[in-house]
């Protein structure tokens, strides 16, 4: 059984849908990003999975049921989140863990857990963005959450509070958590999750590993070349069939689909001295991204 | 249930820690001593017992100035906390809308409660202190004060939720909440006096009359505190009206009761079909 099952799901604001169509699963232990420009529907999948929204068409379950609020092992870190500023980091914790009957030791823990028991007893009103944010963790896994939903949850975190947050999501995915994060941070989510889902205006456009979205967006592998000093119009004439594009002084630029990588670089080994060295980029996420969003989203999606 | 008690500590936590609570408390009990003993110098000594006067002018002052309290308190008491974004979160909890709502009235209305019992008691225990033991206090009229003023209260509390979760701005519910306390506190009275001069009282019958005061809480209050006990009605100037049709006791308690629980029920439907 899936920790969460989407089946064409959708969700109209007035005349416009804010998801439609969106069929997606995610397993136990599992971490899924989930990809997408503001307004890309990325929250209110988040929404309808915590059982806040209604779907208006398609179908949610969510650990075995129908999505409901109030699920005590869900945990949801929203986005830009937001605490009473009068009351200290330790009240805030406790008053949640009240709603969800857990005792104190836990929140004790979880402060320790989150890197915030020195501050626990200074008011939120006084937190950093940072400080802010892993509170906002720390409730979000009271009561060691089956699933865990959190909404941009590294923007505006140092990238040292940024490590120290994928480690947690790390452990807690090993531990059989099922872990959907939404990001526009593209890079940063390329070592840390296991597949990603791309959305744009609603629609789930691509969804994979990283590799399986790679071979999807069938974006060209990437091979530098530095030649030796004035071999430049020497190596260029002889790999002419790959149309190599002169980047400044003693360098190369070849592109070439993902399986045919291999014989160039056959091809480029058997020039010897004249090719000193070379490097070969595979396509980001970022291109992967835009090339799901771009203008051509649609065919992508077809 | 637990829930409705986490979220009414929460609320008088805040409360007592922003000094909201310390503030009302000393408004109304510095208001309160200032009519009784201001207040009963004009009576002098022809023996009119003070606490009856105080009574009387402490009703008048608490019909403004309750509503004001509560309605500030309670006005954004939920549209503030979803535009805050701390809606958002709570509701994933295990806690159903009908809680959030009950859990705030709860501990809004122990917070009222205090700060009036706090305050008018102080003015009781000084008026103790002073007045020679010799006459009989109307105490009954006193506590009814006391327990009308936090009904008074609670109502508007209740009609400030209600406004909270039609809006979707804290700054419309802030206008519509002004507006509402002026209407029920005053335009609606020197409407009614208005009909009753243009028609010099013959186009409203007392009883009708009666009934049509029960649609503003602060009449109810008014008619309570009032015409229910004799020796306050002496002082009151309200004794040609109570003669002329008194609303039983009972039928004033329960209006009173409406007006907390028909606009705590009105929020509760608005707010659990509305989406986040």
């Amino acid at each position: 059984m899936s920790t969460v099952e989407l089946s064409a799901i959708g969700k109209r604001y007035g005349r416009h849908w804010a998801v439609s169509g969106v069929t997606l699963s995610l397993e136990a232990g599992e971490r899924l990003a989930l990809l997408g420009h503001n307004g890309a529907g990325k929250t209110t999948l988040m929404k309808l999975m915590l059982g806040l929204i209604q779907p208006d068409a398609g179908s949610v379950r969510v650990l075995g049921g129908a999505a409901a609020a109030g699920n005590r092992t869900i945990g949801f870190l929203p986005e830009n989140v937001a605490f009473h500023d009068a009351m200290t980091g330790r009240e805030t914790l406790r008053f949640y863990a009240n709603l969800k009957h857990r005792a104190e030791p836990e929140c004790r823990a979880l402060l320790e857990r989150v890197g915030l028991s020195h501050a626990a007893d200074r008011r939120v009103s006084t937190y950093s963005k940072g400080m802010r944010q892993r509170l906002g963790l720390a409730q979000a896994l009271l009561g060691g959450p089956k699933l865990l939903l959190l909404d941009e949850p590294t923007t505006g975190l140092d990238p040292a509070l940024r490590q120290a947050f994928y480690d947690i999501i790390r452990d807690l995915a090993a531990g059989g958590t099922a872990v959907l994060l939404s990001s526009h941070l593209l890079t940063e989510l390329e070592e840390r999750t296991d597949r990603i889902a791309v959305m744009n205006h609603g629609r789930l456009v691509a969804a994979g590993s990283l590799d399986a979205l790679r071979a999807q967006a069938g974006l060209p592998v990437e091979i530098h070349l530095r030649t030796a000093s004035g071999r430049q119009a020497v190596v260029a004439s002889a790999l002419a069939a790959l149309s190599p594009q002169p980047q400044g002084q003693n360098e190369l630029l070849l592109q070439c689909r993902a399986p045919d990588k291999m014989a160039i670089l056959r091809a480029v080994a058997a020039l010897g001295q004249d090719v000193a060295d070379l490097e070969v980029v595979l396509p980001g996420l970022d291109a992967i991204y835009a090339t799901f969003t771009g203008s051509d989203a649609k065919d992508a999606a077809a | 249930m637990t829930a409705v008690i986490t979220i009414a500590a929460k609320e008088l936590h805040d409360g007592l820690r922003n000094r909201w609570a310390v503030t009302a408390t000393v408004v109304l009990a510095g208001l309160a001593l200032a009519l009784a003993f201001l207040g009963s110098a004009p009576t002098g000594h022809v023996g009119v017992p003070p606490l009856a006067v105080t009574v009387v002018s402490l009703a008048s002052l608490t019909v403004f100035l309750v509503p004001l309290i509560a309605i500030i308190l309670s006005y954004d008491a939920l549209v503030g906390e979803v535009e805050r974004g701390t809606m958002l979160l709570l509701l994933t909890y295990p806690v159903r809308r009908w809680e959030v709502v009950a859990g705030k009235f709860l501990g809004h209305t122990l917070l009222l409660g205090a700060a009036t019992i706090l305050g008018y008691g102080a003015a009781g225990v000084a008026i103790i202190a002073v007045s020679a033991g010799d006459t009989v206090q109307p105490w009954r009229a006193f506590l009814t004060l006391i327990a009308t003023s936090v009904g008074l209260g609670a109502s508007f509390l209740a009609l400030g939720y209600l406004i909270s979760s039609l809006v979707r701005e804290r700054a419309t519910a802030a206008g519509i909440a002004v507006g509402v306390w002026l209407v029920l506190v005053l335009l609606f009275d020197m409407g009614l006096l208005g009909v009753l001069a243009a028609t010099q009282g013959r186009g409203i019958s007392p009883t009708v009359f009666s009934w049509i005061l029960m649609l503003d809480p602060a009449d109810v209050f008014r008619l309570i505190n009032l015409t229910s006990f004799a020796e306050v009605r002496k002082y009151s100037g309200m004794t040609g009206l109570s003669t002329l049709a008194q609303v039983p006791l009972n039928a004033l308690v329960t209006a009173m009761l409406a007006w907390i629980a028909v606009p705590l029920g009105l929020t509760i439907a608005i707010f659990s079909r509305r989406q986040l």
